[in-house]
């Protein structure tokens, strides 16, 4: 029976590593097995320089109709799951068909490659990258071997940054006036901001700003939209009176954010806001929600 | 019930907080130990967050506040370390906001920004500013007052101030004042709202409100923390401390606050302070809400001021100079006009306190006393005598300061302004006060020289002297009434002048006053009158010499008129006996004065009262004596008119109604005849007449007793005479005889061997006293013994 196991299982392994892999910096990437895995962190426009070693297992011939190595930008949603949908795919062939006996490395390279989107790992939906390397073989299927890398793109700071200043109010109830000093914020940003109190006839026992997350997937009818609240950050304990000001400075580094996504290649979007909850002695709660957009910023040295 | 219950509640909440906050200080010492930050922080703000609650009274919640506040210092230590968690202090001050529970997180913020102004690696005002304006997020009250007491604590050493290490690079003590100044207007906002959450029905709102002045302490610590700031000098305090604190104060609209806020301000900064700024406090007096006491705190201001200003006088100059008085006054006017409703022992009390004041530190100043009675004068008026005893309370302390500080009546008798309030009294209160005046006047010797004063003086007293209408008289207490009454009779002594005429015009003011007094008060007041009166005449007599003719106001003959006008009321009253005793003086003072038609006619006075008024047999005894004896000293008279007189007296002794009182009377005659000096009359036959006659008299009351009790009566009678007839004997009577003192004798012994004779030891002393007497002077010898010589006993 040996050999009858041995005959399913793939007659080499492949690795794919990286050219500055051991310079290059790593972050972590949560896999489908739950585990967290450390890859490789590119951004938009750079060369993926690596190889691919082929080392066949002791005493077998591998038989291929060609090597490659692919690297795709794949977003998976998950109510359609198994369907890949490739916005990025480049082909490099690293050997023609032929037989292996020896370990042998193909060294690849893709230069300047456009990543417009970041790697992203949602609750609906997933964009990942990945290298795959591929001995395709007649008959008897594939092997495969793929390496996650994770992408992220830096935005320079905005050059408009308006605050997101606003009056709302119940009539006769409640009036008040907030604002936070920016639209735009970076992923270690702080949001400054004060809460200004203009008529208060409710007895509210606290008040909290949130951050939440708005991922949506799908278009039309498919449309899913799923928020999460990031943040829960009380921001006042106690019922204020007229004319008081609250303070806001919410510190966003703690948070697990990400960039906001808008219509990534028309399949799913993610955006943040601010939801600002006022909850009265009764439990009842007022809110006021503001999207913010989250940017990775460039960080100069 | 729900009471008991919801306190049964709390100490079971009390319990679970204080458990679960030492576990977590457990678990936070763990941490601590193992240098792990970011367990510290979890544990210490989980810690934290029993702090949260709401179901605890401030009093209970203080002392859950203490034990988090112990644990926080354990972890301020472990902050200071940078070796032991590695984070730098400006990325701890950041991390420990990721909390999400504010409370917490502020908590924590505090301590470690006490850390951070320590490194020095920020400016302090920086940080200072940082805190107290996030602490802004916690809004509810208790939570609020202990978190920024917490804060107001880990910063108190860490102020900018002068002298202080974290003064200097920009950092001035003015941001230390604004810091504190910030921290305690946020802290009074949160303060006056438990104010409005102690609505409710009665018992709970009390307990609420009894809970909130537990708190205020919290509040007025930041000022005493401003008042110990080193670099707070009069300027600043002048331009920013009170200005921030007085606006912060009136703003609040708080009674509670506005009165605790204005007395710690009063009594944390220094007097001298006070004293410069007086116009900006005193205005702000004014904003207050009406509710408040401010008559309290303005008398504590006051008294402070009055303090300072008795503590040296090197500082008086400083309060002329802001015109402190002028300042004061108006603000006192302007609080009791703006509150009307105000009841009047408030008013006055204001007034005592702004007197006190003007007492201590101009007291020199009797207008400004007297602008101060005015000023109550004019509140009181319109209004009906005080009911309220406590106000007429503070009106005695009104009218009693002056006379204190001054010890001397005089001057407060020349404020026109002091008997118009004294008006506003009840009769009792007057009359305490005028007692209050009297004695006063009796302590320190005051003597009153003017008549005017005089006439001041007894409209102040008026309630002693006069009856007032509504009270009568047997209502009083008779004791009361007797101590009054002899108070005002010392007080007639200590009006005195050595000018006769102005003494005369003094006499004449007391006479017009007393007179009204009615029955129950003459007979206190006029003998001294009478007295004070004949003091004069005596002056008068001595300065006879020098001090002739008629067209002088003040002579003898003047006072002896005025003086039986005197009397004569007291007789109408009736009090006969005394007015006849004061005749009888009267009568020798006139003697003395050479003024026999005067004399004779005080004599005349004092017979009429005895035969029309006196009708007690025991007083018209009393009252015979007297007249003889004062007869018996005057040398004024001529023949004509002693004959007159001594036979009036003999004629009423022996009509007296007792045979023994006859008896007494009519041997005390006898020396009516006998005058033992130089030019006395020496009637030597109508002596012995008299002396007879008492002894008839005498076997008369002896024989009536025999009959009418089976028995005679002692001798005691007969030892008498014995001894008037041994008297006369030595002084050379030559109609008494030592035959007729033998036979005396003789009659003597027999009557005390009769055996009808009741035995009485008191008589038979008294005569074998006499019989050695007489064996005595015989055994001398000498001119007497000679004499003695013929009786044999």
């Amino acid at each position: 029976m040996n050999f009858l196991i041995g005959a399913f299982k793939p007659p080499c392994t492949i690795s794919i590593s990286f050219a500055d892999g051991r310079t290059r910096k790593q972050v972590p990437l949560k896999k489908d097995n739950g585990q967290t895995v450390m890859v490789p962190l590119f951004e938009s426009q750079e060369s993926i320089i690596g190889e691919v070693v082929v080392e066949p297992l002791q005493g077998k011939k591998v038989e291929h109709i060609g090597v490659k190595i692919e690297l795709l930008g794949q977003i998976e949603l998950y109510f359609d799951r198994g369907n890949f949908y490739d916005f990025t795919s480049l082909v490099r062939e690293l050997d023609v068909p032929g037989e292996l006996y020896e370990g042998k490395t193909y060294p690849f390279e893709f230069s300047t490659v456009e990543m417009p989107y970041e790697s992203y790992n949602g609750v609906n939906v997933r964009l990942r990258y990945i290298l795959k390397a591929t001995i395709s073989r007649n008959i008897v299927s594939n092997i495969v071997e793929s390496q996650d890398f994770v992408v992220r793109n830096y935005t320079p700071l905005p050059p408009i940054n308006n605050s997101i200043k606003m009056e709302v109010g119940i009539e006769d109830c409640l009036h008040i006036e907030f604002e936070y000093n920016k639209s735009k914020y970076h992923l270690k940003d702080v949001i400054i901001g004060k809460i200004y109190f203009l008529l208060v006839r409710i007895k509210i026992k606290n008040m909290e700003l949130e951050i939440r997350r708005r991922e949506s997937t799908g278009s039309g009818h498919n449309t899913y939209v799923e928020t999460e609240t990031l943040a829960k950050f009380e921001l006042m304990d106690g019922a204020p009176v007229r004319g008081e000001s609250i303070p806001i400075r919410l510190f966003l580094s703690p948070y697990e954010l990400t960039p906001t996504y808008r219509n990534i290649n028309n399949k799913f979007s993610v955006k943040y806001y601010l939801n600002l909850v006022l909850v009265d002695e009764e439990d009842r709660r007022y809110f006021k929600q503001q999207e913010m957009t989250v940017y990775r910023l460039l960080e100069t040295p | 019930m729900v009471l008991e219950r919801a306190a049964e509640d709390e100490e079971k909440w009390l319990a679970e907080g204080i458990a679960a906050i030492q576990q977590n200080a457990f678990y936070m010492h763990r941490a601590l130990d193992a240098n792990n930050l970011r367990e510290a922080l979890k544990y210490s703000a989980l810690m934290l967050s029993e702090l949260r609650t709401s179901n605890l009274s401030p009093h209970k919640y203080y002392d859950l506040y203490m034990r988090a506040f112990d644990e926080l210092r354990r972890l301020e230590m472990f902050f200071k370390d940078e070796s032991r968690h590695g984070v730098s202090i400006v990325d701890l001050y950041e991390l420990v906001q990721h909390a999400g529970n504010i409370l917490p997180r502020l908590y924590l913020l505090c301590t470690v920004g006490s850390v951070y102004i320590k490194s020095k690696e920020a400016p302090a005002k920086d940080i200072l500013k940082d805190l107290v304006e996030m602490c802004r997020g916690v809004q509810h009250p208790i939570r609020g007052l202990f978190l920024r007491s917490y804060l107001s604590q880990v910063s108190r050493d860490k102020l900018p101030d002068i002298g202080s290490e974290y003064e200097g690079d920009g950092d001035t003590v003015m941001d230390a004042v604004e810091f504190v100044l910030q921290n305690f207007t946020e802290m009074n906002k949160l303060w006056v709202r438990l104010q409005h959450q102690s609505q409710g029905p009665g018992r709970i709102r009390e307990k609420r409100e009894k809970e909130r002045s537990e708190l205020r302490d919290l509040v007025g610590k930041n000022l005493h923390v401003l008042s110990q700031i080193e670099g707070v000098d009069l300027g600043i305090y002048k331009e920013t401390v009170l200005p921030g604190v007085l606006e912060q104060v009136v703003n609040c609209k708080d009674d509670l606050a506005q009165y605790y806020l204005m007395e710690c301000l009063i009594q944390v900064f220094p007097d001298e302070y006070h004293l410069q700024t007086l116009e900006a406090l005193l205005g702000s007096c004014s904003q207050l809400q009406p509710t408040v006491d401010i008559k309290i705190l303005l008398s504590q201001l006051m008294e402070r001021l009055s303090n300072y200003a008795a503590s040296s006088p090197d500082v008086l100059p400083e309060f002329l100079q802001v015109e402190a008085f002028a300042k004061l006054s108006s603000a006192i006017w302007k609080v009791i006009d703006a509150h009307a409703e105000m009841p009047v022992v408030g008013a006055i009390s204001l007034y005592v306190s702004l007197l006190t004041f003007t007492l201590r530190v101009h007291p020199d100043r009797l207008d400004y006393v007297d602008q101060i009675l005015g000023a109550c004068v004019k509140k009181l008026s319109g209004k009906p005598k005080l009911e309220d005893r406590r106000a007429t309370k503070q009106i005695v302390a009104l009218l009693s300061a002056p006379i204190e500080k001054y010890n001397d009546v005089v001057r407060a008798l020349t404020l026109p302004n002091y008997p118009r309030v004294m008006e506003y009294l009840d009769s009792s209160t007057n009359k305490q006060m005028a007692m209050v005046i009297i004695q006063s006047i009796m302590k320190n010797n005051t003597c009153i020289r003017e008549a005017d004063k005089v006439e001041v003086l007894f409209e102040l007293i008026e309630g002693l002297v006069k009856d007032v209408e509504g009270i009568a008289v047997d209502e009083l207490d008779e004791e009361d009434f007797n101590e009054e009454q002899n108070s005002v009779a010392r007080l007639i002594h200590m009006l005195f002048n050595d000018d006769p005429e102005e003494m005369l015009k003094i006499i004449c003011a007391v006479q017009k006053h007393i007179m009204g007094g009615g029955p129950k008060r003459l007979p206190f007041t006029v003998p001294p009158l009478v007295f004070s009166a004949l003091r004069l005449v005596r002056r008068l007599q001595s300065q006879d010499g020098e001090v002739v003719g008629e067209e002088l106001p003040a002579t003898p003959r003047k006072l002896f008129q005025l003086l039986n006008q005197i009397i004569e009321a007291l007789s109408s009253v009736p009090f006969p006996e005394l007015a006849l005793r004061l005749y009888l003086q009267c009568a020798e003072a006139a003697g003395d004065c050479d003024l026999e038609p005067v004399a004779y006619e005080f004599f005349t006075q004092a017979f009429v009262l005895y035969e029309e008024e006196v009708a007690d047999s025991k007083a018209q005894v009393t009252a015979i004596h007297l007249i003889i004896g004062s007869l018996q000293r005057m040398s004024v008279f001529g023949v004509e008119n002693r004959d007159t007189l001594t036979h009036k007296a003999t004629g009423y002794s022996a009509k007296l109604l007792k045979k023994p009182d006859q008896c007494r009377a009519v041997y005390a005659c006898s020396h009516l005849f006998w005058v033992d000096d130089q030019e006395g009359i020496k009637d030597g036959e109508r002596v012995l007449l008299c002396l007879k006659r008492a002894l008839r008299i005498a076997n008369a009351a002896q024989q009536m007793a025999s009959v009418t009790r089976g028995s005679t009566g002692p001798v005691t009678l007969f030892v008498e005479i014995l001894n008037k007839y041994l008297y006369f004997f030595e002084k050379g009577n030559p109609q008494v005889t030592s035959s007729a003192i033998q036979s005396l004798v003789e009659l003597i012994k027999n009557e005390m061997q009769s055996d009808s004779t009741t035995q009485d030891p008191a008589s038979d002393t008294f005569f074998a006293s006499t019989v050695r007497y007489i064996q005595y002077q015989t055994e001398k010898g000498g001119v007497m013994g000679e004499r003695y010589e013929p009786i044999k006993v």
